[in-house]
């Protein structure tokens, strides 16, 4: 009896590797091409660095131009300035509000920790969502009744009401809230969408072939299933974020979060120093916390909306 | 038909169950318990641990739960800490108004949502629709709190359209006879919204047998009927002007909720049209001469209607949590607020009940929606 031997083919080693990267290169281009088409995507994103930017620049300033004395976000007060809030000045871009602290510091320090809320709860989610749904869709039987029950039950609860309650017996700082809004949108809903997809590709040719080849069970599902869910979580990462970040401010907003600075604290300052009822002309109290929670929210839907129409050939222009 | 029905409701009733468990064992996994809020040093550890036999919390969690879903069970949900009352008759109290402005809200949401959602696919690449669709996303993401602080700022404060906060004026409903109060006029409001639904609906059900054609001119004539008979039963009746009262103070609220929710519906009914626009059967019912408008109507947006609908009622929880934002912002007195009052005060048996009533109203939601997917799409036919 012989044994039967894969037939050895020579093929250089990095020739393989180079083709591949030739070919997510372009495939990358293509997606680039299809991405700016959409004149929203465009939007969101140049909203994104434009954030970006400020969180960056605040340590810098921090530590050159800005006195920490005066312009730290949390324990700051100007000695120049006799009657807070004061309105925007040269020295105070946006003003300073009803505790003699610079808004702008405040606005730009709290940048910082939205993009690492909203990125961590996105990234646990994407990581449970997509392993749970490869697993559910590729073994079927017990763990997938048992997965999507659990996803059907996370479903029914009302998300921040959910949050609302939990912030009521743990103490809950930046890094509890993004564990908990990535494990929670992680087993939950993202994890149906992400099975429904899993179901799609499991029955396509390349992955009956990589079974025929002797791949395990492990191998298929996370070399052929999931790189193959990559597009579709892309997406779902972007509204995660939008998500993470809406339900920290509101959480914030009433006072629930063990949290120094960010945006909904600082909206919360404002109402419960009455400064929001009093008319426009606080508008630097009122409007820049506010319009960052939304550009920033929106932009990060955006860019996911336009991914859609990449991912989703149906959804494009006739 | 029933029998599915029937299912469904037996596997709401276990899912709230498991639902109610889960809360229950997580809010008990809590380090510490009620008799450690005696933080008196007379007060010593064999008075502790009879004062915790006393209340129970020698027994098992298990045991525990269960006395608690047969008390629930009787309607007892017992005292809540913070308000000295009985929980259910907190929930009682206040349920009626979140009830209402819940089912409000989510109405003219769907409504305003899905109109536009079909006018935007079927006006696709022109300049209004990215303007919408700019829009609709901004308000998708905007801030809630913040943007019903700006609307009470703008509409209240400024204008002076509507009132500030509350669901009703105290000035209004002072020396009236002792049985009118604010739920009875919240159930009168919502009798008279279902009795003109199950009306619209029988007769939308009659006018399906006559001739499309006909039909489509007779419809809003009935429509008008049946809201001048509705308007009538209150301007008979003598305590309408509490009625205008509690819908004055609603208005803002509502309009907000509307403002935040209904780009979801908008933009998912746009991406569902344009799906169905591909369709076959939209050329073939274009080809046989269709105006355009029954084309959009009747073979587009009908067949996007489906998981249009599905989505919203997995939003509607959403909508919910929406509602504790403007409740507390619009200082509306419902369970919204009560749940965010008993979470700030660790008031256990409150948030147990409130729970439990939100979990019912969404389960219920589901469960509606459920049924309803029969009327509207006749592809489906349960067994």
């Amino acid at each position: 009896m012989t044994a039967i031997t894969s037939p050895q083919i020579n093929i250089p080693f990095g020739s393989v590797h180079r083709a591949k990267l030739q070919r997510s290169i372009k495939n990358l281009k293509e997606t680039w091409g299809l991405f700016i088409d959409d004149k929203i995507g465009l939007l969101g994103l140049s909203i994104i660095i434009l954030y970006a930017m400020l969180a960056l620049i605040h340590p810098i300033l921090m530590k050159t131009v800005w006195d920490p004395r005066v312009y730290d976000p949390f324990l700051g007060n100007d000695p120049l300035v006799l009657s807070n809030p004061s309105p925007p000045s040269w020295r105070h871009l946006l003003g300073t509000d009803p505790m003699g602290r610079d808004v702008l510091s405040q606005l730009m320090s709290s940048t910082r920790n939205e993009f690492v809320l909203g990125l961590l709860a996105a990234i646990i989610t994407v990581v449970l969502a997509t392993s749970i749904g490869a697993i559910a869709a590729y073994y079927e039987g017990w763990p997938d009744m048992l997965l999507m029950r659990l996803a059907d039950l996370i479903n029914i609860l009302p998300f921040f009401a959910l949050l609302v309650v939990l912030s009521a017996f743990l103490k809950m700082n930046l890094w509890v809230l993004a564990i908990i809004i990535g494990i929670l949108t992680g087993f939950g809903g993202t994890t149906i969408i992400f099975k429904a997809q899993a179901l799609t590709i499991k029955v396509k040719p390349y992955i009956e072939s990589a079974k025929v080849a002797g791949g395990s069970d492990w191998h298929v599902v996370f070399h052929h299933i999931v790189p193959n869910l990559m597009p579709l979580a892309f997406l779902n990462m972007m509204f995660t974020v939008t998500g993470a970040i809406f339900s920290e401010a509101a959480l914030s907003f009433f006072g629930l979060l063990n949290v120094r600075m960010s945006w909904g604290i600082m909206i919360y300052t404002t109402q419960v120093s009455g400064y929001m009822l009093r008319g426009i002309d606080y508008w630097y109290l009122i409007l820049p916390a506010g319009i960052s929670i939304t550009l920033l929210c929106t932009a990060f839907y955006l860019i996911g909306r336009a991914f859609d129409s990449v991912a989703n050939p149906r959804l494009r222009q006739r | 038909m029933w029998k599915y029905i029937s299912r469904r409701t037996i596997q709401v009733i276990i899912t709230l169950l498991i639902y109610l468990a889960v809360t229950y064992f997580v809010l008990d996994a809590q380090p510490g318990d009620i008799t450690l809020q005696y933080e008196n040093p007379r007060f010593t550890e064999t008075q502790r641990q009879a004062l915790q036999i006393r209340l129970g919390l020698d027994r098992p969690v298990t045991e525990r739960f269960i006395t608690w879903v047969g008390n629930m069970l009787r309607g007892e949900l017992g005292d809540s800490f913070s308000e000295s009352k009985p929980v259910i008759d907190i929930i009682k109290e206040r349920a009626p108004r979140t009830i209402f402005l819940f089912l409000t809200a989510a109405l003219t949401t769907f409504g305003v949502g899905y109109y536009l959602g079909k006018l935007l696919a079927w006006q696709r690449g022109s300049r209004t629709e990215y303007a919408v669709t700019v829009f609709g996303a901004v308000m998708y993401s905007i801030f809630t709190p913040w943007f019903a602080l700006l609307m009470v700022l703008i509409f209240s404060f400024h204008f002076k359209w509507f009132p500030l906060g509350k669901f009703l004026d105290p000035v209004v409903w002072r020396g009236l006879p002792k049985e009118m109060n604010a739920n009875l006029i919240f159930n009168r409001l919502m009798l008279t919204a279902l009795l003109v639904a199950i009306s619209l609906l029988a007769i939308s059900i009659l006018i399906r047998r006559f001739n499309p054609n006909h039909a489509r001119h007779i419809f809003p004539g009935v429509v008008f009927v049946v809201a001048v008979f509705a308007l009538l039963a209150w301007v008979v009746y003598p305590y309408a002007y509490l009625a205008g009262d509690i819908l004055h103070h609603l208005v803002l609220p509502v309009l907000t909720l509307t403002l935040v929710n209904f780009s979801g519906t908008m933009l998912l009914t746009r991406t569902t049209m344009l799906e169905t626009l591909r369709e076959d059967y939209i050329m073939a019912a274009r080809a046989k001469g269709l105006s355009e408008r029954v084309v959009r109507d009747k073979h587009a947006a009908r067949n996007a209607m489906l998981p249009v609908l599905s989505s919203f009622i997995i939003g509607l929880p959403f909508i919910l949590a929406g509602g504790i934002i403007t409740e507390t912002v619009f200082s509306w007195p419902g369970m919204g607020l009560t749940l965010l009052q008993a979470a700030t005060s660790s008031d256990i048996p409150l948030i147990m009940g409130t729970w439990l009533f939100i979990g019912i109203l969404s389960l219920t939601a589901h469960l509606v929606a459920d049924v309803a997917y029969v009327f509207i799409d006749p592809r489906i036919r349960y067994t």
